[in-house]
């Protein structure tokens, strides 16, 4: 039986992986590759890299970093932020990264959606998404907001159609970051995933929230039905193992691989 | 000029994907290699990986059109061994039904199938199959060694291999109700489904162990 993913997400400035704490601002953690080999040591299904400061200072992802990622985890792996073009897209993967991840550019552009799936697979393309909840409106059916540059600003556009759209010019998947419940430790926001999950036939990834490893059963379990649950501070800051993870997502019944 | 009699390891470049995982994961185990799209360094080659993602359809006109695909018969036939992923699995059976139908090498008797999930109710599996699953050895093989059958591996496909003759399967996953065959053995020739590459160590331990395989 196919398993559900856990994934761990590294937000990378200056070389350097780092993660925004409360009252703290940004907190270097460490170097990306060691890091992400030590997440592969611990079982972790796949891994995100996000480039966060790239697409600000318009450009390229650190491709030195993405081979040496390559050279030491040897599962698939999504590199994000700074992509600009195929060219970018086709740099990425080469150096050994199995895929991209869309965000801002798409909503832009959603047509380097095709764009991309066309030239290397829709496999290859992920989908990434802030969602804000704005209640229901004529422009917002489904009561989220798409969002970009970190929530700080709104684009008018549904999530749920967005979502559907993504999937209809040839995305492979879709990360679905709540904005609201990112940071809150609460737990996924279960019904935007949940919503997108029911409007889309590819897999989805829920992003934001998760405080517990409790929380990554929680939003994959059925009547959410995430394919995958992506943390980053559950194991950066607070220490959890992935293998701690995976067994809280093993011991609510769902498939894993331990 | 002298030429080498033989050409040690080869991974096949016939323009299906990024070979950049294979070669990195078969540097990780000690498998030295060298990567070629010339069918004369396939002839001579001592073993054989022959990876590849997208479309049967171009894959085999990619290998066409060098006469990959006669080099790569060879090898096969002499008895060396050769390992296959994903399209490099499919495309050794007879024909698939990718693109409207493709005829493939024909190496083992069987055809490449699209999961058709229609008569399930919603909500239906997805296809493309992407994730780990389990995959069950339906026999001891060296390229197992160290292997637990049970293993998760890393898939990414909508069609999948389905051989004709039982012997032909050595590996088998089951996705949405379905069983199919994840790993071929054509005796001399083993092809994973699933992305060897990137299906952590366990993966490269089966890479290393082609290395040192003698069929």
């Amino acid at each position: 039986m196919l398993a559900k993913r856990v994934i761990v997400c590294l937000d990378v400035r200056n070389g350097k992986v780092t993660k925004g704490v409360k009252f703290e601002g940004n907190r270097d953690l460490g170097d990306p590759v060691e890091m992400g080999a030590e997440y592969y040591r611990q079982g972790v299904d796949e891994l995100v890299f996000y480039d966060i400061t790239a697409s600000a200072e318009n450009r390229a992802i650190d491709i030195e970093m993405v081979r040496g990622v390559a050279k030491n985890v040897f599962i698939p792996f999504c590199v994000g932020g700074g992509i600009r073009n195929l060219q970018d897209m086709r740099d990425v993967l080469l150096a050994g990264a199995e895929k991209v991840s869309l965000n801002s550019l798409a909503v832009r552009n959603p047509g380097i959606i095709a764009e991309g799936a066309k030239a290397f697979g829709n496999q290859c393309i992920v989908l990434g998404m802030d969602a804000l909840k704005v209640g229901e409106s004529e422009t917002t059916p489904s009561g989220y907001e798409v969002v970009v540059k970190g929530g700080r600003e709104r684009t008018g556009i549904d999530a749920v159609a967005w979502a559907v759209r993504a999937q209809e010019l040839g995305a492979g998947e879709i990360c679905v970051n709540s904005i609201d419940a990112d940071g809150t430790k609460a737990g996924y926001e279960l019904e935007i995933t949940g919503k997108i999950v029911r409007a889309l036939s590819i897999p989805v990834i829920a992003s934001g929230g998760a405080g517990k490893p409790e929380h990554l059963a929680e939003v994959l379990q059925p009547d959410t039905g995430a394919d995958a649950a992506l943390v980053a501070s559950l194991t950066h800051i607070d220490g959890y193992t992935v293998g701690q993870l995976k067994r809280a997502v093993a011991e609510a019944g769902l498939p894993v691989r331990i | 000029m002298t030429t080498p009699a033989s050409s040690g390891t080869i991974l096949i470049d016939y323009k299906a994907g990024n070979l950049t995982s294979v070669s990195l994961a078969l540097s990780k185990v000690g498998v030295a290699h060298t990567i070629s799209d010339d069918p004369e360094v396939v002839r001579k080659a001592d073993r054989v990986v022959f990876p590849g993602v997208g479309a049967a359809g171009s894959a085999m006109a990619n290998l066409r059109s060098k006469g990959m695909d006669q080099a790569l018969i060879e090898v096969v036939r002499r008895g060396d061994p050769v390992l296959g992923i994903c399209i490099g699995c499919q495309i050794l059976l007879d024909r698939s039904e990718e693109d409207g139908g493709v005829d493939c090498l024909g190496l083992l008797p069987g055809t490449v199938k699209r999961f058709d999930f229609s008569h399930l109710p919603d909500p239906r599996p997805k296809v493309p199959h992407m994730g780990w699953n389990p995959v069950s050895f339906l026999r001891p093989h060296p390229l197992f060694e160290g292997i637990d059958s049970g293993t998760h591996f890393y898939f990414v496909h909508s069609f999948y291999p389905a051989p004709d003759r039982l012997e032909n399967a050595i590996g088998t996953t089951e996705y949405g109700g379905l069983s199919f065959t994840s790993i071929l053995d054509g005796g001399n020739v083993v092809a994973t489904q699933f992305h060897t590459e990137k299906s952590g160590e366990p993966g490269v331990r089966l890479l290393k162990n082609f290395g040192s395989w003698k069929p």
